[in-house]
């Protein structure tokens, strides 16, 4: 199995701990990636407020990089998967994309529409196999109560991530947690939003969110919370003390990122999976890990 | 077919306030929607039961409530396209907005804010002799944001109002759009900045998370969310630049252009503007911590294979859009 690996830029840069631990799992599954390293930015939706056709047209250079190579791109990003899902989704306009691919041409790109771009957490269930992922696991996450936090841009808006076709991506992180052997904390905050966009212009409401979200999870007895997306990790877990302290409450709530979670339950150690770089405290989840080689 | 409709019911005038939940267990048509279900709850099994609707095809905007914890209309969703495990179908209703009960809501604070953003033509240019001449395309773009039938499910399912009350929400910015957009609307080039300037306040255009909550909620397809982008770069355009939202597009943008990934170290101080010392001491801390966790991004920032391409795509698609 082979993809063109699209890390994206919080994964290097507020979340370093993001990238290495992927890259460490996908190896372990083996999983052969190719990164990206000519690939700009998605935009984030960030310039896409600015100007739409600039943001789909950085994308389509990306889309057509991966083409060129024949591979499938994969992210490790909420926010990254969803922005290239709704570029993708506008530029199936031949018309539109025949516009685009004038700016392209220079360099000698061209996208031809056949780009899929993919979440790691999609490409486990869809094309890895969650049964093949369970014969890996050696650590299974027994008796350890994981909340979903997805990400807005992972499960809205659900034509351009193609829900319609893949319903199981709807709960795919419960699975997941599933598989890994730890047991899911519903809440109604699964599909909300981290804040995280507004931390600078409106500092109060994104703590408010951060607080709302990780007490909740935490009051119905979570251990942790598991993300797909490294901007939710930077709100959630770098501000969390300072939304505790707005909040006037004790939260403590560690947030994992999804290949973290899944490192652990291959037997990892929390050190080379970058649990200590974690600004809550993950010292005493750890302590919940049964040792590894226990697994069924 | 049979299925279980879960009501959350809710009276604030009875003894007991607490809301709970109620299961009507009945046989509807493969067809019925979740308004047919409730309607003939309430006329065959439980006249208690409250419940807002009129038109039953999308059009009066009355039936809006939270359908599986989604808002959306009674009348527009299918019961078999939305049944849970168990033929189970839950039904709340619309949220951030007060319960009068069971699923009608108060929308006296949604109507308010729709006041707030002044939903009428001002025009400011001298008065043509005739009639206005607007373009096809122009109201064509606009029919997008007036297919909006204030049904409040974007309301309901706001992030951002959901925290705080005060915001100006979906719904009454993507009617102030209608006439930011709206070539009569302002000065003689249709610029509609004293608008813009109100908008660009604290619990305006700002504010939204972009969660796209709204955008999925709408059963219209009137995407407030997009519109609010919209008025984002209409602000900027309009010369309105000093906020941190205006210094935090400008500062992503610059980034992505110089280098093609996003530079975070630089990022902080740009959007809440470099002279803003005690904004930022306020990120001290947080900083700090990620300092002493090993989690600053770098501070060289690399550029990615081919940033001559990318800079050289910002500067043609600018040109074009001009």
């Amino acid at each position: 199995m082979r993809y063109a690996f699209f890390p994206g830029c919080v994964s290097r840069g507020g979340c370093p701990e993001l990238y290495p631990a992927a890259v460490l799992i996908c190896k372990r599954l083996g999983i052969d990636l190719w990164e990206m390293q000519g690939a700009s930015c998605t935009g984030a939706g960030v310039l896409q407020e600015k100007n739409q056709l600039l943001g789909d047209t950085l994308n389509a250079r990306t889309f057509a990089m991966a083409e060129y190579w024949d591979l499938p791109i994969m992210t490790i990003c909420s926010t990254c998967q969803g922005v290239m899902s709704q570029a993708n989704f506008r530029l199936r306009d031949s018309e539109y994309r025949a516009k685009v691919n004038t700016y392209l041409a220079e360099e000698g790109l061209e996208y031809k529409g056949n780009a899929t771009p993919k979440h790691l957490l999609w490409i486990l269930i869809e094309d890895y196999g969650l049964d093949k992922l369970e014969e890996l696991i050696t650590r299974p996450l027994h008796g350890v109560r994981l909340a979903p936090f997805y990400g807005c841009y992972l499960v809205r808006p659900t034509d351009a991530l193609e829900f319609a076709d893949n319903p199981e991506r709807q709960d795919a992180l419960e699975r997941l947690i599933e598989i890994l052997g730890a047991t899911v904390v519903d809440f109604s905050g699964k599909t909300r939003c981290c804040g995280f966009p507004i931390l600078t212009i409106n500092e109060r409401n994104s703590l408010a969110m951060v607080s709302k979200h990780t007490s909740e999870a935490k009051d119905l007895g979570a251990d942790a919370m598991i993300t797909p997306c490294p901007l939710c990790h930077l709100n959630l877990d770098s501000f969390q003390p300072k939304a505790a302290a707005q909040a006037g409450r004790e939260i403590g709530l560690p947030i994992l990122h999804m290949p973290q979670a899944i490192g652990l339950a291959m037997g990892i150690s929390p050190q080379e999976l970058g649990l200590r770089r974690h600004i809550v405290n993950t010292r005493p989840l750890m302590t919940q890990l049964t040792p590894a080689g226990t697994a069924h | 077919m049979n299925v279980t409709i879960r009501v959350r019911r809710q009276d604030p005038e009875a003894e007991d306030t607490t809301p709970f939940w109620q299961d009507y267990s009945l046989e509807i048509e493969d067809n019925a929607t979740v308004l047919d279900a409730l309607i003939k709850i309430r006329e065959d099994m439980d006249g208690t039961l409250s419940l807002r609707c009129s038109c039953r095809s999308s059009i009066c905007g009355s039936c809006a409530m939270r359908i599986n914890g989604h808002a959306g209309l009674a009348c527009k969703t299918q019961a078999a396209m939305v049944l849970r495990e168990g033929d189970i179908i839950e039904v709340e209703p619309a949220g951030n907005m007060p319960v009068i009960k069971d699923l009608v809501v108060n929308f006296d604070l949604f109507w308010d804010k729709i006041m707030e953003v002044e939903p009428y033509l001002q025009p400011q240019g001298p008065e043509p002799e005739q009639e206005y001449v607007v373009s096809n395309e122009s109201m064509l773009h606009l029919s997008g944001v007036t297919a909006c039938i204030m049904c409040g499910a974007c309301v309901s399912d706001c992030t951002v109002m959901e925290v705080d009350p005060s915001f100006l929400g979906p719904a009454a910015l993507a009617k102030a759009y209608r006439f930011t957009a709206d070539p009569r609307d302002g000065d003689e080039e249709g610029v509609s900045k004293e608008r813009l300037e109100q908008l660009n306040m604290p619990s305006g255009i700002w504010d939204c998370t972009r969660c796209l909550e709204c955008v999925q909620a709408c059963p219209k397809g009137v995407a407030p969310m997009e519109r609010i982008m919209a008025m984002r770069d209409q602000a900027i355009a309009a010369g309105l630049r000093n906020t941190n939202g205006a210094r935090h597009t400008e500062a992503f943008s610059e980034s992505v252009e110089q280098t093609g990934t996003l530079d975070e170290l630089r990022l902080v101080p740009k959007s809440l503007g470099m002279t803003n010392v005690s904004g930022l001491l306020g990120y001290a801390p947080v900083a700090l911590q990620a300092l002493t966790h090993g989690k600053m991004p770098p501070i060289m920032h690399k550029k990615i294979e081919g940033i001559e391409h990318v800079r050289r795509i910002f500067e043609e698609v600018d040109e074009t859009e001009r």
